[in-house]
């Protein structure tokens, strides 16, 4: 079936089978490797992206159902090199370890500091709760995303 | 040093006080918060096909036939793979166990009969993953079922299912430990507390990432280029290169960034000999992406273990004289890296305490189910929780205080370095300061007050003590312990650095970082010896076979990068720097080095320093432009360094000598509060104090304490591979295997005591396994909530509510 999606302000058309999932269509056929896949049961949201702006798990979609819509993913949120405070919040706070969980985890921050600019410590928790970092333990996140909002 | 941090800080390097000890951005971080990281699963060939494996639905069944014919007839499936055809083509396994368990035949898939649930029995190549998938369901696999066995502890009874007839029985590995004077002990002691069994459960770290490799195979040289996420290419290397009847120079290992390991990642050798396989006889790039269920059902589950007849001799006012056990220790089906943790957990034999008469009679056994292979803490934290668990049920046996009893029996600050019964050597601590900052931070002396509290509420509060040891950098001799045969010992690390020919520092590490950030540490201690900004130092990103930067143990694992790494590094960089010295007196007419020094990027005269040679021109100098040098000069600007730990063999006979190199040390403290009408509790305070010597970048290791915090808490709690009676898994994925998510996490403090290690060139030790502390902790403080002896490492809500009735 023909896809059409907008990634990140580039549009792409593929054909792909119905079944793909859309992570492996980002993944394996627009080579935008930035979001992860740590699961097959949608419980780790190392592959959350934002579609028309909605926080989503792109494992639990299929690429068909994206047809039409704007995406954005981790590989989106630097302007020319130049990281968003989130990012850069991130290195400062060591909220990161291996990287692995990092997108999904800055998708997911980036949804809640765009609705939501000045969270509750608990706001932060509940909005990151679908996402498993195996790593840090998420005590370091929590400081990232609360600094980023100040 | 010490101190406490309760919220972790970016500090603003002061590059005047040098970069190593001071909390250095990440240079890895850039990358990954963009998304530009390279793992296994975003490399992409040309034409590459997709693996997938057929599993084994049965616990323990022979193999009657397998027929791939439907599969292969599909447009799209590139090729298949049978155990038939790996047991033709490749020798078994080299087996670290001697007899019995070295007699047992390991192959990449199954040949003739499959040995727990999940088991590869044939490998599907397709041109995409879907397909590949789909494939895999035309294959058709007769069985015939058999027995299972899944409760290690009837192994051994002789109606027991037998798993490898070459082995004769169950028993993979047997060996008695005794040092000190037990007899004496148990008549001097004045109680001899007893308990009738304790059990370690089944867990490991799952790494977010599963294992992975994309491999090529070169028809002209013979040579596989394997990119992975192994941690350890040195091991794969040497189980893989005999089996597949190639010499080493054919398997060349590559990795870049890798999400997380743990010890995880260390036993993927058959995973990757299919790989090799298929690349080679489908002659095409071959690619292979473990599912997150395929990773639980048959990956590196962390070793279950059973305390049985355990015996403590202790005199009336609580000074521990020793104790005796009979350790069970469940390998699984296979002995992937195993018998090590037959003796890995000796690295740690008294625990943090001064007792000397010690004997455990070790015996592994296989069963049903998923092979165990090392996880974060390996065989220690099953063998620290043991003498956790046995001072807290002493000090409850005998009406002492959890912290009194600690500090009365702790290896003490002036007894360091402190030669342990079996020859270990402790190389620096101070275990009660430890305890007091723990304590301190946790608000122990207000612990009545909260008791109290919580009880007019209805709920119970509890306080528990989790002290613990991260011995790190291996003696590999110790193996010898488990085979006499063996001829490893010792161990060793690599890094080269060179000046190329712009000035540019270049360093390459043999190690395998899984979020470590080595390359951030290791240029802080570049740019402490040659003068120079950590962004000036290049270091390269990941493990490559072909850079030469490796050695037999290279990779990432064990604790060990702060000692092997980066020793290596300095010993290179050191290297390096006599080198431009020795270039640099050559070049200003014969200067002696003395009259030299490095500053600003470069070299100079120190009474005259106009006469400046910037890096760039030595590399230039070297490199491209060295006519009229002195003939025996001796520069080449490209150091390589291999650092070598300072080990003896062991004493086989007597199972003595110092195992590991050095000892960090944990102590945590945690606070439960337990709703008794449903057993539900929460971790309502928390405390981890951490000792690893010389930091050479706090935040890293803080991250490292953290990460190794919340592991221990999943497994207290949630985390565990359950199997039923016929050797089903109960929690093949994260729906039934709850590690920890955002809103698990209780309040933290950390704090921190620096004793540097007397032993290792930067007065660093390794750490980042934590020992389990979190599981010790939790046990203790639930014990001391309930008033009920805790034995299970496990103690998810339910077991609470049993405990309690």
């Amino acid at each position: 079936m023909d896809v059409t999606v907008t990634i990140n302000d580039t549009e792409y058309e593929r054909d792909v089978e119905p079944r793909k999932l859309l992570i492996h269509f980002i993944r394996d056929d627009l080579d935008l490797t930035g979001s992860h896949i740590g699961c097959d049961t949608g419980n780790c949201g190392a592959c959350s992206i934002l579609l028309d702006g909605v926080l989503v798990k792109s494992c639990m979609l299929l690429a068909v159902q994206a047809n039409g819509a704007q995406i954005e993913t981790v590989e989106g949120l630097a302007d020319e090199g130049a990281l968003t405070k989130l990012q850069q919040s991130f290195s400062d706070h060591h909220a990161l370890q291996c990287g692995y969980c990092t997108p999904g985890m800055l998708m997911s921050a980036t949804a809640l500091l765009r609705s939501n600019p000045h969270p509750s410590d608990d706001e932060i928790k509940k909005a990151l709760q679908g996402n498993i970092c195996r790593c840090t333990g998420y005590w370091n996140i929590f400081e990232a995303v609360k600094a980023a909002a100040e | 040093m010490s101190g406490t941090t309760i919220a972790p800080e970016r500090v603003e390097v002061q590059v005047e006080k040098g970069w190593a000890g001071q909390s250095v951005p990440r240079k890895e971080d850039k990358r990954l918060v963009q998304g530009e990281g390279v793992f296994v699963d975003d490399i992409k060939r040309h034409g590459m096909g997709y693996i997938f494996f057929v599993r084994s639905p049965y616990a323990h069944a022979h193999i009657t036939s397998i027929d791939v014919s439907k599969a292969e007839t599909i447009k799209g499936v590139y090729g298949t793979l049978t155990g038939e055809e790996v047991a033709a083509v490749t020798d078994p396994f080299f087996q670290i166990a001697g007899a019995p368990g070295g007699n047992i035949q390991d192959f990449a898939l199954a040949v003739g009969k499959v040995r727990y649930v999940g088991e590869a029995v044939v490998a599907v190549v397709a041109e995409t993953r879907e397909l590949a998938r789909d494939a895999s369901e035309l294959v058709e696999v007769e069985y015939e079922p058999l027995p299972a066995l899944v409760d290690a502890r009837a192994a051994l009874q002789k109606d027991a299912p037998l798993l490898h007839e070459e082995a004769g029985a169950n028993l993979m590995w047997q060996g008695v430990y005794e040092w000190g004077d037990l007899d004496a002990a148990f008549a001097e002691a004045d109680r001899v507390v007893k308990i009738d069994e304790l059990h370690f459960h089944r867990f490991n770290s799952t790494p977010l990432e599963t294992d992975g490799a994309l491999v090529e195979y070169n028809r002209g040289t013979g040579q596989w280029t394997i990119h992975t996420n192994n941690q350890f290419p040195g091991f794969a290397a040497i189980m893989m290169g005999p089996a597949m009847k190639c010499g080493l120079d054919k398997l060349r290992f590559v990795t870049q960034d890798i999400g997380g390991g743990f010890g995880n990642k260390i036993t993927s050798h058959p995973q990757l000999v299919v790989c090799c396989l298929l690349a080679r006889k489908l002659n095409r790039p071959v690619q292979w992406t473990e599912w997150r269920t395929d990773f639980h059902m048959s990956m590196s589950h962390g070793n279950e273990r059973w305390f049985h007849e355990t015996e403590v001799a202790v005199k009336a006012d609580g000074t521990l004289l020793g104790f005796r056990t009979k350790a069970l220790d469940d390998a699984g089906a296979w002995l992937r890296y195993e018998p090590l943790g037959g003796v890995i957990w000796a690295q740690v034999t008294p625990g943090m305490y001064r007792w000397r008469h010690v004997r455990v009679d070790f015996t592994q056994v296989a069963t049903n189910k998923a092979p165990v292979s090392p996880n974060r803490g390996y065989s220690r934290l099953q063998h620290l929780w043991f003498t956790e668990r046995v001072i807290d049920i002493v000090a409850h046996e005998l009406g002492l205080d959890p912290v009194e009893i600690r500090k009365k029996n702790y290896v003490r600050a002036d007894e360091m370095p402190y030669e342990t019964p079996n020859g270990c050597v402790y190389d620096s601590g101070d275990y009660a300061a430890m305890l007091d900052i723990a304590l301190e931070l946790i608000g122990w002396d207000g612990m009545d007050a909260r008791r109290e509290e919580a009880k007019s509420r209805g709920k119970l509060l509890g306080a528990g003590i989790g002290s613990t040891l991260d011995s790190g950098t291996n003696n590999f001799g110790q193996s010898r312990l488990i085979n006499p045969e063996l001829q490893f010992s010792g161990n060793n690390e690599v890094a080269t650095v060179k000046l190329d020919i712009f000035g540019e520092i270049v360093v390459t590490l043999g190690t395998t970082p899984q979020g470590q950030g080595h390359e951030t540490t290791a240029a802080q201690i570049v740019a402490d010896i040659l003068k120079c900004s950590v962004d000036d130092v290049h270091v390269r990103a990941g493990h490559d076979s072909y850079w030469n930067s490796h050695a037999g143990f290279s990779g990432t694992y064990a604790s060990q990068f702060a000692v092997t790494g980066l020793s290596a590094v300095k010993g290179a960089t050191e290297m390096l720097r006599a080198e431009i010295f020795k270039l640099a007196g050559a070049v200003f007419g014969g200067v002696p080095a003395e009259a030299l020094e490095l500053a600003d990027g470069g070299i100079r005269i120190k009474e005259s320093p106009d006469a400046f040679l910037p890096f760039m021109a030595c590399g230039a100098i070297i490199n491209a432009n060295n006519a009229g040098l002195p003939e025996d000069l001796g520069v080449t600007l490209n150091c390589r360094y291999v650092y070598r730990p300072p080990f003896e063999v062991p004493d086989v006979e007597r199972k003595f000598g110092n195992l590991t190199l050095t000892y960090a040390a944990q102590i945590h403290a945690a606070v439960v509060e337990i709703d008794p009408e449903t057993g539900v509790y929460y971790l309502v305070d928390y405390a981890a104090v951490d000792d690893c010597g010389n930091r050479i970048n706090p935040q890293i290791v803080e991250g490292q304490v953290m990460g190794a915090t919340a592991q221990a808490l999943g497994a207290a709690i949630h985390e565990t591979f359950e199997y039923d009676e016929d050797g089903n898994l109960l929690t093949p994925n994260f729906y039934d295997y709850h590690v920890p998510h955002a809103l698990d996490m209780p309040p933290l403090h950390t704090g921190y005591l620096e004793s540097p290690s007397p032993f290792t060139p930067l007065g660093t030790k390794g750490m980042g396994e934590g020992g389990g502390a979190g599981i010790h902790a939790v046990c203790a403080a639930i014990q001391d909530a309930t008033g009920k002896i805790v034995t299970d490492s496990h103690n998810p809500y339910q077991r609470v509510w049993e405990l309690l009735q």
